[in-house]
């Protein structure tokens, strides 16, 4: 096989085994997997940016935030079915990557992470600001009979399964695509070496802002799609923890890797899980994990996996 | 409203917010400046100066000005042999490469923090100190002039003005350590270029240790000068950090006097707009504020170098 | 479906009912055709299993000095509970899961206390957006979701069948019965200052709205940023001309923000009307809080025992173990959540009386408590309702009942005046039990 077919089996191999998976997992896992997958789009988008093109962004949950609360705000104000409602949700996440990339990208390195804390910053309180339309942080439901798409309920435990790993599926081939294209290795190469990029006459600027856009679109789609399938609305997820969790994600899983987001993801996910239940200390036991992970697996998992045996993963 | 106690208490409230934030800043910019990793665990270190404060005054007997005085010396004292020993057994270890301290600090963030809701609980518990009568501020027509004056009316403590004055004691102190000692030089030197202060025989691995156990005290020491006014809590560390991320950048990368510039910038601003906004929108505003400082100055105010 | 048959084939594995069956035919050939009252026995073993009440806790976050009360509390509620038989003859057991204060972990807690404790239903949980994040996944579990949050979530009809606050009255009902008294025995003219957030918007609209009903004005509202830490420089915006102030602040900083306010003054203060919330778990005692003497509260519970105090909240008090002060007996600087808590020990002798009325057997008879419980109207003051008498109405699942205004007297809250049940009444804005379950 050559290397790009390796790849594509194994990325689809894991859509396939998540979608084999739903039949045996219990009740609890399975609702727990959904949700990891949404969360893990969200990370592929951050890792766009951090991973391939190695900017540090500390406010992407001003996308995810936008993508949620463009679907929401049009639903809960304007009584827009879901289908529309998650377009409006992704056009608003377009437009803010837009905007923010324009104007964020003049700087790089910190200050390139605190314009982009600054931003979010400034939509949080904005979520607040506006409270009499968002509720500000108890945020709002989204009823289940708006939770309906193209006849599907998405309430429902096996239609909600399906949504995520669809949408979780896209993410990962978009990403995985876009990886293999010209595109993705000039933002590479922008990240090894901008200067060398930039004198074989690549338009640098150009390339990050398109980055920008496809990470942020992809965040706000995962809000977008957050918020739907399981509900709720809220001043939250647009907090600065929030901007945390998909970096912590990203390097957990090992940034530049298309699966990479996803174990992190899942990972995190089953470290506070499974220490809640040893102990009422268990951000203490999380601590100590990550602490370690940092000495025994720099790379993060998938890219440990990659350093020492697996070559070819992209 | 009157404009004119409005604009001087707002600017009393911003000095003392700059002036704790100065110092964790500058603590922040050291480690910043001479290591080159982020420390996500620095509000910690702010925090556990506070809480120490709290353990240290409530064990100490006597009067509670002698308590105070105690925790000024032992608390930072203690935050920093902490940030040392996480020093040397994990950053050390991971070469203090930025993206693995990033995760290994959100590590130490959360052992910190459920340590210290382990053993000192939820609660935010307030701590006297010395030079606790009010001040007033006497307004002469109800407007415009004012005076300060010890005694009843409106007003703010003489505590707060304290708090001010200690900045600026430590502040100094600082910049002399910078500049006039050979623990400064060999600093500065790590900071220019670590491996020709290697090369030139400098202990780098020991400056690091150093650097990065007085960047945590001097955040502890903002930590307990802050308890007699906001009282220690267990979360009290997450605003102070991203504010003093801020101060570092705006500042300018490496420039001790940019970040204290900035530091009370940022301070007195944040009371001075709160005149004539919203207080939530005031916020929005000089948090966009700071983004587009950023954008059309990236290397910050006082920063020589693009970044 | 899938999680059924994985759990019945574990439960009633081939060698285990190997076992049964031979330890049963074991019995009988040594007790001939006794061999009935083992069935009946087992039969008992099934129906003495624990009822599971699932316990979302704030345990970190900024609900932690909140959670910890409601922990204490429901224990507490718990052991008296278990120590008078049960619920229909069954033990009561709590699993606790800390949701950190955090919507998004709190949708998870309940999802893992219905799907993976297999708890019979739901309970506890305090701040709003918590409810509000979970509530959706509780309905959709159909799981029923007792809350104990003061917000106005449920009555608004934004959540849904599952999701019942029958426990403590919200935030609607207690501002707008507060406006009577501030403007008859305060002052007309009231400067409001509040968070600037949903809960704090609920304090403003419901509160300005009862104010000037009662012929009163509302002349300045300060909403304060959250996460703030320093509140001086927003005290120049109060008018000159205010009669009262109107406060209420949540979260960690809540001290330095009454204490600012008494520097502020000084010693010419106006009139303070203040919601416990912005003292709660906080010694009234602590430096620079003097100037609150004279001052008022509203409380949901008066924390410090009262001169007339009734042996139910002697009771109470004492099984929960707090102090006359309102303080842990263990720690006097320990000062509880007297004003909220008292809405787990309700809640849980609520739920009981539920199951009780509907027979409750399992998680086949989630719709039948949820039935018995909106059937309930009148709750009288009790060991089971020491906070006082409420009115339950089924149709909002939402409880009504007396608020609190105590005054600062000689550093303890002293009752001045007690609200009837009907102050705090408002429109229906939803009727849950129309919805299907």
């Amino acid at each position: 096989m050559t290397v790009r077919q390796k790849s594509w089996a194994l990325h689809l191999g894991l859509l396939a085994a998540l979608f084999g998976l739903q039949f045996i997992l219990p009740t609890y896992h399975h609702g727990s997997l959904a949700r990891v997958m949404v969360l893990a789009c969200y990370a592929m988008g951050y890792n766009i940016l951090f991973g391939y093109v190695g900017l540090l962004s500390l406010g992407h949950a001003l996308f995810f935030a936008t993508g949620m609360y463009g679907m929401g705000l049009v639903i809960q104000h304007l009584g827009w079915p879901a289908g529309p409602a998650l377009l409006a949700g992704l056009a608003a996440g377009f437009g803010m990557a837009l905007t923010v990339g324009i104007l964020a990208l003049r700087t790089s390195g910190v200050a390139f992470m605190i314009v982009t804390l600054m931003f979010a910053q400034a939509g949080y309180l904005a979520a607040l600001y506006f409270g009499d339309y968002t509720r500000g942080d108890e945020g709002f439901v989204i009823q289940q009979a708006d939770r309906v798409l193209a006849g599907f309920d998405l309430s429902d435990p096996t239609n909600r399964y399906f949504a995520a790993l669809l949408l979780f599926g896209i993410c990962l081939v978009l990403t995985l695509r876009l990886v293999e294209a010209r595109f993705g290795q000039v933002l590479v190469a922008i990240r090894e070496n901008e200067e060398r990029t930039r004198m074989l006459g690549y338009d640098i600027h150009r390339h990050k802002l398109a980055a920008v856009v496809a990470s942020g679109t992809m965040a706000a789609f995962a809000g977008a799609a957050y918020g739907l399938l399981f509900g709720y609305a809220g001043a939250t997820f647009a907090s600065v923890q929030y901007s945390i969790f998909p970096l912590l994600w990203v390097l957990l899983g090992g940034a530049g890797t298309v699966i990479g987001p996803f174990i992190g993801t899942l990972f995190m996910f089953y470290l506070i899980d499974l220490s809640s239940g040893i102990t009422s200390a268990y951000m203490l036991i999380a601590g100590v994990v990550l602490v370690l992970l940092t000495l025994f697996a720099p790379q993060g998992l998938a890219g440990e996996v990659r350093r020492r045996r697996v070559k070819w993963l992209p | 409203m009157e404009l004119g106690p409005y604009l001087i208490l707002g600017f009393l409230e911003g000095l003392v917010t700059a002036a704790v934030l100065s110092l964790m800043a500058v603590g922040l910019s050291l480690v910043f400046g001479v290591m080159r990793v982020v420390n996500v665990a620095h509000g910690e270190f702010f925090m556990i100066g506070a809480v120490l404060a709290w353990q240290i005054a409530s064990m100490t007997g006597g009067h509670p000005a002698l308590g105070f005085l105690a925790a000024l010396v032992f608390a930072p004292l203690l935050a920093a042999v902490l940030a040392m020993a996480a020093d040397q057994l994990v950053l050390k270890r991971i070469a203090y490469d930025p993206e693995r301290t990033i995760v290994a600090t959100i590590g130490l963030l959360y052992i910190i923090q459920q340590t210290v809701l382990m053993t000192y609980g939820p609660d935010a518990r307030p701590l006297e100190a010395l030079l606790m009568s009010a001040l007033s501020i006497l307004f002469v027509n109800g407007q415009k002039a004012a005076f300060l004056f010890i005694g009843p009316g409106l007003g703010t403590t003489s505590y707060k003005l304290a708090v001010i004055g200690a900045a600026m004691v430590l502040l100094a102190a600082i910049w002399a350590l910078m500049t006039r000692t050979r623990f400064g030089l060999l600093m500065r030197a790590t900071q220019l270029d670590r491996e020709m202060a290697q090369a030139f025989a400098i202990p780098v691995n020991r400056v690091y240790a150093l650097v990065f156990g007085l960047g945590a005290g001097l955040a502890a020491l903002g930590g307990v000068l802050i308890v007699p006014i906001q009282q220690a809590h267990y979360l009290m560390g997450h605003d102070p950090l991203l504010l003093s991320f801020i101060v570092v950048i705006i500042g300018g990368l490496g420039s001790l006097p940019g970040t204290v510039v900035a530091a009370l910038l940022i301070g007195v601003s944040d009371g001075i707009i709160s005149v004539f906004f919203t207080p939530t929108l005031a916020k929005i505003i000089a948090t966009l504020g700071v983004a587009f400082v950023l954008i059309f100055r990236p290397q910050g105010l006082f920063g020589k170098r693009a970044l | 479906m899938k999680k059924d048959s994985l759990t019945q084939t574990s439960a009633t594995s081939p060698q285990r009912r190997k076992v049964i069956k031979s330890l049963a035919a074991g019995t009988a050939l040594a007790a001939g055709a006794s061999s009935l009252p083992l069935v009946s026995h087992y039969a008992q073993a099934q129906s003495s299993a624990p009822i599971k009440i699932g316990f979302q806790v704030h345990r970190t976050g900024i609900g932690a000095a909140y959670g910890r009360w409601y922990d204490r509390t429901t224990k507490a509620a718990v052991a008296k509970i278990n120590a008078e038989g049960g619920i229909n003859g069954r033990p009561v057991e709590i699993v606790a899961e800390d949701d950190g204060t955090d919507a998004k972990r709190g949708a998870e807690v309940v999802e893992k206390l219905a799907s993976q404790h297999n708890c019979d239903l739901a309970f506890g949980t305090l701040f709003s957006h918590v409810v509000i994040g979970s509530a959706p996944r509780a309905g959709e579990l159909k799981i029923p979701y007792f809350v104990v949050s003061e917000g106005h979530h449920v009555a608004s009809g934004m959540l849904n069948r599952y999701t019942l606050q029958p426990g403590i009255t919200d935030v609607k009902s207690q501002v707008q019965a507060m406006a009577p008294f501030v403007t008859s025995t305060l002052g007309k003219k009231i400067t409001m200052i509040y968070p600037d957030f949903a809960f704090g918007h609920d304090h403003r609209d419901y509160f300005s709205a009862a104010v000037e009903a009662q012929g009163g004005q509302i002349v300045e509202k300060i909403a304060i940023p959250p996460t703030e830490t320093s509140f001086t420089k927003y005290f120049p915006k109060i008018p000159r001309d205010t009669d009262v102030i109107y406060h209420v602040m949540v979260g960690p900083a809540v001290l330095t923000f009454v204490k600012e306010m008494g520097e502020f003054f000084g010693r010419s203060r106006p009139e303070i009307f203040g919601f416990i919330d912005s003292l709660e778990a906080v010694d009234l005692n602590s430096p620079g809080l003097d100037f609150l003497e004279g001052t008022y509260f509203w409380e949901g519970n008066p924390r410090y025992a009262q001169a007339d105090q009734s042996d139910y909240d002697k009771a109470y008090r004492k099984a929960v173990g707090v102090d006359a002060n309102g303080a842990s007996v263990s720690d006097s600087k320990d000062v509880s959540t007297y004003a909220h808590m008292f809405g787990c020990w309700e809640t849980l002798h609520i739920i009981k009386a539920g199951m009780e009325a509907s027979g409750y057997r399992g998680p086949q008879d989630r719709a039948k408590l949820i039935e018995a419980v909106e059937a309930m109207r009148e709750m009288p003051h009790s060991y089971a309702h020491p906070q006082g008498a409420k009115l339950f109405n089924g149709k909002t699942h939402q409880t009504f009942g007396h608020q609190y205004i105590t005054q600062v007297q000689s550093g303890r809250l002293v009752l001045a005046h007690t609200t009837s049940i009907e102050d705090t009444f408002y429109p229906d804005e939803v009727d849950y039990t129309k919805q299907s379950f």
